[in-house]
């Protein structure tokens, strides 16, 4: 018996005891509830009851899997369950001598709730720490059999040609972050424009009706997933541009930059415009006043007093954007190249660091392969990037808040 | 061009010749279905210092706002009647309103600096008007209007720090500064000091008295002292009525109204 | 002439503000213009998907047709009646021993290019054929009819077979576990944040931390998946389970951010009053704050959810775009889900498969929008303004 068929077992034959039990306890101290003072209420001494006899048990069944899981120990399945069900009388012994009218059950009880609340963010935390540690490890492996130094230095990358023991300038990655902040400008030079002015039109001068229905539709832009995204590219977006290339007497490969990074563009327009909308909404209405009165025109009081008010909120949004972009994988998997290149004319196909993850992930390498690992040396770069641009963007945020709330 | 007016109504009510700058012909004015002001009709002196007073409510703000077209920004606002600056009809389609903004200025209850430099502030409306042009005349003109704000002492030499990192009262006497730097005619203010000490409230009534030689000031103050103390005709608003007007003096003195009286001696309000 | 009325300088200004004023409602139509031509796009390709060609035949149930699968239809229809279909018949006839020996008249499918070629689309038909086909519809022995088996089917390698039962159902496993693991996590993590958290450094801490969550990008979950569950744990690759509890990590910040904002917006005056009437900090919370924040729980679940339901990078990193043609029946086997199934099928070089990756983008954008417009309607319908 392995030890999660012991932890079947005895859940469904201890949950319901528990169960049994408080509410047999329930109803012994309903029925004493009016001739003495009891410090809790009837079912708190149920509740008690049930969770001190469930959870030595449960307890004990985690740390069996966890050690398990870890590949430190694992106990045989009989053992455990010996074990936890011993735990288990112990708890109730215990819980029912508790059973008295000078006992506060209900605080031992909301003790007990709100360890169960702490653990919680705990696991969310630890959520966070395994991304980096587990990025960091496996980055580690790759690091050494490739210097950081040549990773970050090098143009050529060429990990279909690299050997066991022979690596040396097949992993530098400048081709390849030159390709993404490539596609990245292109996607901002469509969204931020595009996002900030939707949303200077939705929160100064649209009417509230047309508000109410320009910033949910905008919004639809956000909700359709990336792999949607990908395909329109792929096969409606590429071949105009293509088709547009053309007519304009340039060359342009169906992997071209230029297409990805359009489409990524108005796949950002709703975070740039939904987060900007509501900065310069928070824009005190008695600065547009003030402004205003001294005669200007509308444009005039947003230009010079209500864009630079909301600037810091506006950078965040912006940034929370580029990150958006830098780490976006389907639009680029479905329509941007695989081949590393580096160039600055965006009609040619390029590649990008989330391309290249999924291609060393998806391809039939060993999981130890120097490819398979340049994922997660990659995937590190991309981590430290993002962490940056969000703590620049909360720092930004907190600016404009402590200064208008 | 310029037209002069004798009002036989303020010869009557005032006593004094005075050049009539704003008259207020039977205006009306309706948010949504409420209507908020039951025809108006008032004139307004030339460099003199004229108060609104009355409880909350009753209308007083909401005229000021008429009068420098604040309102158009509130969408459910109708408004009837005529309002005449130096004969002209700032409600007629022709007047255009951001040219009567920079005629008429406007200081708010709460100070409300931009998050620029005091020099900043001072200097954006001229130079969106085109008043100063060059570096040296912004200079010049940013101090002048400094001085006549009485701020520039207690300015001069952190002009580039930002406004709002002034005291409650100098960001006041900035805001009046900035208004005045466009050079209007007529300044018009909702509640000044309300937001402001004692102390603060004195230098701006001081401000006040000294500004009305070149100014026409409209003050909807709810400090029925401040009124007596800085105004020379006062206005007393109703629910949306104008009660009684006149001298300042004759107002605080021999209320004509019985309204007026028990407003003034604070039985309501 | 007089001062107030506009002049030549006022001019020049209001042109600037015409044009900036115009540059503003540009930018809007341009984004609201791309949403209806992705959409008209989208509808424009996929639609057509929704009805497949069938043809009359008479089918022979036979032994012959049992040893060769291909005889149970006469000649000339060999080449357009759908050889996966064909394939499906000896084990019908196994299943079925009653029709042994019969010939009946029946619409089976037809292939996936003589589907196209009534759809009037590129297709690899001789001339011969079309010449077949045409006279054919001439004798109402072809038509197009809606498209069941789009829903019925899992992924074929036959395009005119291919459909997205598996990946739905791969979709609801793995989102199953999703919630199972996320909303229990996320609300209890919101809830000790917001009520019970002492202000200290360590609280700060895990907010920073639930904020980054937050903004790292998709894939580099699909990275902590196979790391950790796959490579550390040992989840079966593939697998709903692996998928679930990827998304569920990524799904975890956007439940513990709405959540929090919702028993942020429970005044305090509630508790207060709870607390007065004697009530410990958990009965004030379980018995008031949380009844007021359900809606605004349960509107950012969906909104998660959704999220997570369209999400495709992090899962083909552990490796949920197998062909997967027959639906899962646990959390262990191996899975697709729907936009997994969309992207393998937009790689397929037969034209035929293009509709079908269009429709099902048209279901799954109809499900997420659905979902997103029924969240949104929730947070309208319990508002309280306080």
């Amino acid at each position: 018996m392995n030890t999660s068929d012991a932890a079947f077992y005895f859940f469904i034959t201890v949950l319901p005891i528990a169960a049994v039990i408080g509410f047999l306890v329930k109803s012994k101290v309903q029925n004493a509830f009016n001739d003495t003072h009891w410090r809790s209420l009837p079912i708190h001494y149920a509740f008690y009851v049930g969770l001190v006899i469930a959870l030595p048990g449960a307890i004990a069944f985690f740390f069996a899997s966890a050690l398990h899981l870890l590949t430190i120990y694992t106990a045989d399945g009989i053992h455990v369950l010996v074990l936890a069900t011993l735990l288990s009388m112990w708890g109730g012994f215990h819980s029912l001598k508790n059973v008295r009218p000078a006992f506060c059950a209900r605080e031992s009880v909301e003790r007990i709730i709100r360890y169960f609340l702490i653990s919680a963010a705990f696991i969310s935390i630890l959520t966070t720490i395994g991304i980096v540690l587990a990025i960091i490890f496996e980055a580690i492996h790759f690091f050494k059999i490739v210097s950081l130094w040549e990773f970050l230095t090098g143009t050529h990358w060429a990990p279909d040609d690299a050997t066991e023991g022979n690596t040396s300038g097949m992993f530098g990655s400048i081709p390849i972050f030159a390709g993404t902040f490539m596609i990245t400008i292109i996607a901002m030079s469509v969204a931020v424009p595009v996002g900030i002015l939707s949303a200077v039109y939705m929160s100064e001068y649209a009417s509230e009706h047309v508000r109410n229905i320009a910033k949910p539709a905008l919004e639809i832009l956000a909700g359709i997933p990336t792999v949607v995204y990908g395909f329109f590219a792929a096969i409606t977006v590429s071949p105009l541009v293509v088709n547009f290339a053309e007519s304009a007497g340039l060359h342009a490969d169906y992997t071209n930059a230029l297409t990805p990074g359009l489409v990524m563009g108005i796949m950002i327009i709703p975070f740039i415009s939904s987060l900007s909308d509501d900065v310069i909404r928070s824009v005190p209405r008695s600065l547009r006043d003030a402004s205003l009165a001294l005669g200007t025109t509308n444009s005039e009081t947003i230009i010079k007093i209500v864009l630079p008010t909301a600037l810091p909120g506006i950078i965040a949004a912006c940034l929370l954007g580029v990150s958006r972009a830098l780490g976006e994988t389907m639009i680029v998997v479905m329509a941007a190249g695989l081949r590393p290149n580096l160039t600055w004319n965006p009609l040619e196909g390029m590649t990008t660091v989330t391309v290249r993850i999924v291609d060393a992930l998806t391809g039939d390498q060993a999981f130890d392969s120097p490819e398979t690992l340049s994922a997660f040396g990659l995937g590190l770069v991309l981590l430290v990037i993002t962490l940056i641009l969000n703590f620049i963007s909360i720092y930004v945020t907190r600016r404009f808040r402590s200064q208008y709330e | 061009m310029l037209l002069q007016f004798g009002y036989a109504n303020d010869l009557k009510q005032g006593g004094n010749m005075n050049k009539s700058k704003i008259s207020i012909h039977e205006l009306k004015l309706w948010y949504d279905k409420n209507q908020a002001l039951h025809g108006i009709d008032l004139q307004i002196a030339e460099k003199k210092i004229t108060s609104f007073i009355g409880p909350s409510g009753c209308g007083k703000s909401t005229l000021l706002r008429c009068l420098n077209r604040m309102n158009d920004h509130i969408s459910n606002c109708r408004i009837e009647g005529k309002v005449l600056i130096d004969n002209q009809d700032i409600y007629d389609p022709n007047v255009d309103v951001v040219q009567l903004r920079s005629h008429i200025g406007m200081v708010f209850q709460k100070p409300n600096p931009f998050p620029k430099s005091i020099y900043e502030n001072v200097a954006y409306a001229p130079r969106i008007h085109g008043i100063a042009s060059s570096g040296d005349d912004m200079d010049e003109l940013v101090e002048n209007v400094l001085k006549k704000a009485s701020l520039w002492k207690e300015v001069k030499d952190k002009l580039h720090q930002p406004g709002t990192a002034l005291s409650g009262g100098q960001q006041q006497r900035l805001c009046i500064a900035r208004t005045i730097a466009v050079k209007p005619e007529v300044i018009l203010m909702d509640e000044p000091c309300s937001a402001l000490d004692p102390i603060a409230s004195a230098k701006i009534e001081e401000l006040m008295d000294e500004l009305k030689k070149e100014y026409t000031i409209i003050i909807v103050t709810h400090s029925m002292q401040q009124a007596a103390r800085v105004s020379d005709f006062t206005a007393f608003f109703y629910m949306g009525n104008l009660v009684e007007f006149g001298n300042t003096g004759n107002i605080f003195t021999k209320p004509q109204q019985q309204q007026t009286e028990d407003y003034i001696t604070g039985r309501f309000g | 002439m007089n001062k107030i009325v506009s002049n030549k300088a006022l001019k020049r200004r209001y042109r600037k503000e015409k044009i900036f004023k115009g540059a503003a409602i540009f930018a809007l139509l341009l984004a609201a213009s791309f949403l209806v031509f992705f959409f008209s796009n989208m509808i424009g390709k996929g639609v057509s998907a929704f009805s497949q060609a069938e043809i009359l035949v008479d089918v022979h149930y036979s032994e012959s047709s049992m040893k060769s699968y291909r005889k149970a239809v006469d000649k000339p229809y060999r080449k357009i009646v759908s050889r996966g279909w064909l394939r499906t018949l000896p084990m019908y006839m196994e299943d079925n021993p009653e029709v042994m020996g019969t010939t009946r008249q029946e619409w089976v499918l037809a292939t996936a290019d003589v589907d196209q070629y009534l759809k009037g689309y590129p297709n690899r038909l001789k001339d011969k054929h079309k010449q077949y086909i045409d006279k054919l519809q001439e004798e109402g022995k072809l038509k197009l009819a809606f498209n069941t088996g789009f829903f019925t089917r899992g992924d074929s390698k036959m395009a005119e077979l291919a459909g997205i039962k598996s990946a739905v159902i791969g979709s609801i496993l793995v989102l199953l576990v999703t919630l199972a693991v996320a909303l229990p996590i996320g609300v209890m993590t919101a809830i000790y944040l917001e009520e019970f958290a002492p202000d200290n450094r360590l609280t700060q801490l895990v907010e920073v931390n639930i904020n980054n969550l937050a903004a790292i990008p998709s894939i580099l979950f699909g990275l902590l998946g196979l790391a950790i569950f796959i490579n550390f744990f040992g989840v079966p690759r593939s697998s709903a389970l692996v998928g679930g509890l990827t998304l569920a990590l990524m799904t975890l910040p956007v439940i513990i951010i709405t959540t929090r904002a919702a028993l942020r917006a429970v005044p305090n005056s509630i508790r207060e009053a709870a607390y007065g009437l004697g009530a410990s900090r958990w009965q004030a919370v379980f018995h008031h704050v949380l009844p007021l924040a359900f809606p605004g729980i349960l509107t950012g679940t969906i909104i998660g959810l959704a999220q997570a339901m369209g999400e495709t990078a992090p899962l083909l990193v552990i490796g949920m775009m197998a062909y997967i043609p027959d639906s899962p029946t646990g959390f262990t086997d191996a899975a697709t889900v729907l936009p997994a199934q969309i992207f393998t099928w937009a790689g397929e070089s037969i034209r035929a498969y293009e509709e079908r990756t269009a429709a099902a983008i048209l279901v799954l954008v109809t499900i997420l929008l659905s979902m997103n417009a029924f969240a949104i309607w929730l947070r309208k319908r319990f508002e309280t303004r306080w």
